[in-house]
């Protein structure tokens, strides 16, 4: 079998549609919903609040702690019981150390800001469009960030190189390779970079381009969605 | 954090007959929802009451009978306060809070019945549907019972039975058959501080609630599971009044439920 | 000479470049990285001759010294008691910023402040390490009995109080509440329902609208419409 093109008809670089808003959780001190093809995340920012148990406090500057779940109706097929699992806790850490580099916490001692990230659907690319969420969620807190951080996997699919792979892609009974890849937008620097399948140097190294041109439609997608949040109320103020 | 004095200002506000948010006592906020929202469920629902936002979704699988009902599908229902929903939430197993969100809604929809659980039945002994409902809090500001018992009952009139193939379940293909629906349960929860009563609370209002009665009732005005919550004791007079208040803010709701189909 | 990317008044958000040249400088949360100009925040971009600001539009508390606050008491300390900012750090108050007379060691300090209670105090001192000490000795300062807290984003209070306190006096005169604003986004009122329920309409719209001109304006037609009475 060979992967000629893709089942929704898209370009083998073309993402799948988004969709952002920030503010989505009005008790949280930061939120975000990112939509992603079919699959969707909401991120909530708490903090900074006071960190327990208090040995975990850094007297320096404040942590993050990240937490990615997937709710248990998200999975393609049978009931995800909920509570988590070792994939689900090595995404939260990879999904901090994504977001890491970017955020400013040196004035806020001993104190952590919690990120969560719950999927209510999913079809593949799902810790991007969390780490995508979770960066618009902290800056809609007022997180102090030296940029935003952007996300989106790309992989070799046969002989194909294509951008933002979805569940039948990842699937595909060949040689696959699933990239995520998050970006720090103004340096280009990569903060998340892992792979499921099989790749070769030369290709990876093309990938890189791919992945940092896709993750700049991305970076305008999250933009938009922190901009509207004042468009709104600034509009309704010239119409009076 | 909470002053001592609250307590004695929003009773101002309730002799008055108005609350925070300007409502009457027995006024719902705005009630809305969205069908068909989660694409990997059998069935879904978001539920929006004012601010507090739930979104329910509904799992079907097959599995054994349980011994004892052999010609019975069966049901699960669980309640998560997603860490998303509040400051007061982290992530890790139910809290005592969550269990018995769950356990309340879960006897609701179990007793009414909500499903006629015989046809769920595929072949006596051997296989049966496996309803799972699990309803998320997205974001908690006040009456998560009330709005997490509505959502599951709108997820459940929304689900469809998926594809069979050679008695395994594809996931990929819902067929068009809905589940069979045995009645209408809708959770109506009174709140009470100090003489009066009052539903549908914001969070600041069920934070300062002394005493609460969540009677769940099915379509034809019975009710299905009582649970009384709250340090604070009812009396006899009391668990009148609230009967009362709950008997119409029941039909109230079960008129909108209605709406859907 | 540099380049000004953005507009004055613009929103902005973390990492947006907001000018580029060695001869801008960076205020409040716009800072420099070689020879260009970002903002560190989802903000207000504010353009003054060279001097390029971003106020932020969302965010936490941080204390500060001198900062006026309301706080509820938490905790009872040996030497004073806990309060709770809403913030990431926890304040003390100690009895000698609380109280006149002689306090004997072991004395029940409830008598002068319980767990619950409210108070608008100001920020004595800050730590390095985030410790936050309150006092009540200074004018203004005071228990507040009855009211109720609301909830407001910290970085919006300046609104509230407005340039030369014209927002609150507005706010206090038209709809006849007490109110104390703290700087660490916790604002207490009280009043009759009614007069409660027409300020925190006001306190609503204020939120929303932070970010734009005229706000004062707009609150003051706003006000005289639903009180049917003109403000001087």
């Amino acid at each position: 079998m060979s992967f000629d093109k893709r089942i929704d008809g898209r370009g083998f670089l073309d993402l799948r549609p988004m969709d952002a808003r920030v503010g989505v959780i009005e008790k949280a001190d930061g939120s975000a919903y990112f939509k992603m093809g079919d699959t969707v995340a909401y991120a909530a920012v708490y903090g900074p609040r006071e960190l327990v148990p208090r040995f975990k406090q850094n007297p320096k500057k404040g942590i993050l702690r990240c937490n990615y779940n997937m709710l248990p109706f998200s999975g393609v097929g049978e009931r995800i019981r909920p509570g988590g699992n070792r994939r689900s806790k090595e995404i939260s850490m990879v999904t901090e150390k994504a977001l890491l580099p970017v955020v400013l916490l040196d004035h806020f001692p001993n104190s952590v800001v919690d990120v969560f990230i719950e999927l209510p659907q999913t079809d593949a690319g799902s810790r991007c469009a969390g780490i995508t969420a979770a960066a618009l969620a902290l800056a809609d807190a007022g997180i102090p960030m030296k940029d935003l951080v952007s996300a989106v996997a790309v992989g070799k699919v046969d002989d194909k190189l294509v951008v933002d792979l979805r569940y039948e892609e990842e699937a595909f009974e060949g040689e696959v390779s699933d990239i995520p890849f998050a970006f720090i937008h103004n340096t280009g620097e990569v903060s998340l970079l892992q792979m499921d399948g099989i790749v070769d140097d030369e290709n990876l190294i093309k990938l890189v381009d791919l992945a940092r041109n896709a993750a700049l439609k991305v970076y305008e997608v999250q933009k938009e969605a922190l901009l509207e949040k004042f468009k709104k109320a600034g509009d309704s103020n010239e119409r009076k | 954090m909470r002053g001592n004095d609250e307590v004695q200002h929003v009773l101002k506000y309730f002799e008055n007959n108005v609350r925070y948010d300007n409502r009457g006592l027995t006024d719902y906020r705005d009630i809305s929802y969205d069908l068909d929202v989660v694409k990997t469920a059998e069935g879904s629902a978001s539920v929006k009451f004012g601010q507090t936002q739930v979104i329910a979704g509904v799992k079907l699988s097959i599995d054994e009978p349980y011994p004892d009902t052999p010609n019975k599908g069966n049901l699960m229902v669980e309640v998560s306060l997603s860490p998303l929903a509040s400051e007061n939430y982290l992530p890790g197993p139910p809290d005592m809070d969550a269990v018995e969100f769950s356990r309340v809604v879960d006897r609701g929809l179990r007793e009414a019945p909500a499903l006629d659980f015989e046809k769920l039945c595929i072949e006596e002994g051997e296989a049966v549907w496996n309803v799972s409902i699990d309803i998320v809090v997205i974001n908690d500001d006040g009456n998560l019972i009330d709005v997490a018992g509505f959502a599951a009952m709108l997820a459940l009139l929304n689900a469809r039975f998926p594809k069979v193939v050679d008695g395994k379940v594809d996931y990929h293909e819902l067929t068009d058959k809905k589940l069979p629906i045995k009645h209408l349960v809708i959770p109506t929860t009174i709140f009470k501080i100090d003489k009066y009563f009052f539903i549908d609370p914001i969070s600041e209002e069920f934070e300062l609630s002394e005493a609460r009665l969540t009677l769940t009732r099915r379509d034809d005005g019975k009710i299905c599971a009582i649970q009384k919550g709250g340090n604070f004791p009812l009396k006899k007079e009391d668990i009148v009044q609230m009967l009362a208040i709950s008997k119409e803010k029941f039909q109230y709701l079960l008129k909108i439920l209605k709406e859907v189909n | 000479m540099g380049v000004v990317k953005v507009k004055d008044k613009e929103v902005v958000i973390p990492g947006q470049l907001l000018a580029e040249g060695m001869d801008f400088v960076p205020t409040g949360e716009a800072y420099r990285e070689d020879d260009k100009i970002y903002s560190k925040r989802l903000g207000l971009v504010e353009i003054n001759k060279r001097v390029i600001k971003v106020i932020p539009l969302s965010g936490a508390y941080v204390p500060r010294e001198g900062d006026t606050v309301i706080g509820v008491v938490t905790d009872i300390l040996v030497s004073g008691w806990r309060v709770d900012l809403g913030c990431a750090y926890d304040a003390v108050l100690p009895i000698k910023d609380a109280v006149n007379e002689f306090v004997k060691r072991g004395d029940d300090l409830t008598k002068y402040l319980d767990i619950g209670d409210v108070i608008f105090a100001k920020i004595s001192r800050v730590t390095s390490q985030m410790l936050v000490d309150l006092t009540l000795k200074d004018r203004g300062l005071t228990r507040l009995i009855g009211g109720r807290i609301i909830k407001f984003p910290p970085v919006k209070v300046p609104r509230v109080i407005g340039k030369n306190a014209s927002m609150i006096t507005m706010l206090k005169k038209s709809t006849e509440c007490k109110i104390y604003v703290g700087r660490n986004g916790y604002i207490w009122i009280d009043g009759k329902p009614n007069q409660e329920l027409l300020l925190t309409k006001a306190i609503k719209i204020i939120n929303e609208m932070a970010h734009t001109s005229g706000l004062t304006d707009r609150i003051k037609e706003f006000l005289e419409k639903e009180t049917g009475q003109k403000l001087r």
